[in-house]
């Protein structure tokens, strides 16, 4: 199957590609921060501090996506030795990193006006900071190392090591007592966001998904460029 | 229909995968005590012996219970079983009020004391406009 993907197909998409996407990103980004920013009702108890949670919540979920991601290649890569799945998590990653570093900075930026403090050691932050910590890793070790052999089977452990730290993430804030509130938005039972902020936080998370798009498809189109330039006519 | 290696690698994955889940899980169950960020009146009512060490205790702030006197707060925390006297000389955050979760952070003077010398607001994961929370209220 993997075979099926020819690299100079990949290349042509790759390369035109982004401008659309870019387009569309731009079209959702407007809507989405009219919607948070202005359409949107504030909170009856927070008032216009919630108009964070449209930055906040998205990026922490769009992080938590992308490490999942990454791992998955990573694993898959390692398997069944496929250089293009670590190609494509490690164009990924970049995007990732900063959308978990917006989550933990607005976060702090809501908890001084609604907790009274930017920072508290409750188990949600903290297990977000760690995440932030492997992707840092992550990135780093791909910058370290020079061996694919090597580079491959480091950043796999990474991900391995850092996505036991996901569920945890998750579940933090019904397993202990956490500063941080539980979920608003629960899939099997009712959510306790009002559909009139439910709408916008959707929007937005449309629109940093195609973000992290867009950074990924031109990412990646640099590293086809790279086996390109050396005469490699296979991934 | 994959060879042994690809096999072999999965199984290796999967082993890795199961032991880190597991060290995880058996370190985190008994750090629970540190893992969590405060305690309710119930648990500190239960407590064998009381600690001179700063805690938190959290819950909410009972409807009716907020005394200002001079420069000191006085409220009662409860989770609805227990309750807990705080009393608090400071700022505290702009959620803070009846009815809603709080954590405060200090010292024990007994099972039923606690001197907190600082105030968080715990927000709930309610959200919603002012409207619908005054329609919600009518019924």
């Amino acid at each position: 199957m993997f075979k099926l993907l020819n690299p100079n197909k990949i290349f042509q998409v790759t390369s035109k590609a982004p401008k659309y996407i870019l387009f569309l990103f731009v079209v959702v980004l407007s809507v989405g921060l009219t919607e948070a920013l202005i359409l949107s009702p504030e909170d009856y108890k927070q008032s216009d501090a919630v108009r964070i949670m449209y930055v906040h919540v998205p990026a922490a979920w769009i992080s938590l996506g992308i490490f999942s991601s990454i791992t998955f290649l990573s694993i898959s890569g390692f398997i069944f030795k496929n250089k293009n799945f670590f190609l494509i998590a490690k164009s990924l990653a970049p995007s990732g990193f900063v959308f978990n570093i917006i989550a933990l900075v607005t976060g702090a930026i809501w908890g001084k006006p609604t907790w009274g403090t930017w920072w508290a050691w409750d188990a949600r932050i903290t297990s977000m900071l760690i995440l932030a910590l492997f992707y840092a890793m992550y990135l780093i070790s791909w910058r370290i190392y020079e061996s694919e052999e090597k580079v491959f089977k480091i950043t796999t452990f990474i991900t391995i090591l850092g996505i036991v730290n996901v569920p945890i993430i998750k579940y933090s804030v019904d397993w202990w007592n956490t500063l941080h509130q539980p979920a608003s938005i629960n899939i099997l039972s009712k959510s306790s966001i009002h559909i009139s902020m439910l709408f916008p936080l959707l929007i937005m998370t449309a629109a940093f998904a195609l973000f992290s798009l867009l950074i990924f498809l031109m990412k990646y189109n640099t590293e086809l460029i790279k086996i390109k330039n050396k005469g490699l006519d296979r991934l | 229909m994959y060879g042994r290696k690809v096999k072999l690698r999965f199984l290796f994955v999967v082993l890795i995968l199961i032991t880190l889940i597991l060290t995880v899980f058996l370190v985190l169950k008994s750090l629970e005590e540190n893992v969590v960020y405060f305690q309710s009146p119930s648990e500190i009512k239960a407590l064998s012996e009381l600690d001179k060490k700063k805690i938190r205790v959290g819950g909410m702030v009972k409807k009716d219970s907020i005394l200002v006197k001079a420069s000191e707060l006085k409220f009662v925390i409860t989770d609805f079983k227990n309750e807990i006297n705080v009393s608090y000389t400071g700022a505290i955050p702009n959620l803070f009020e009846e009815g809603k979760g709080v954590v405060a952070e200090g010292f024990l003077k007994d099972r039923n004391f606690f001197s907190a010398t600082k105030i968080l607001a715990k927000h709930d994961e309610n959200y919603m406009p002012p409207e619908v929370k005054q329609a919600l209220g009518e019924k």
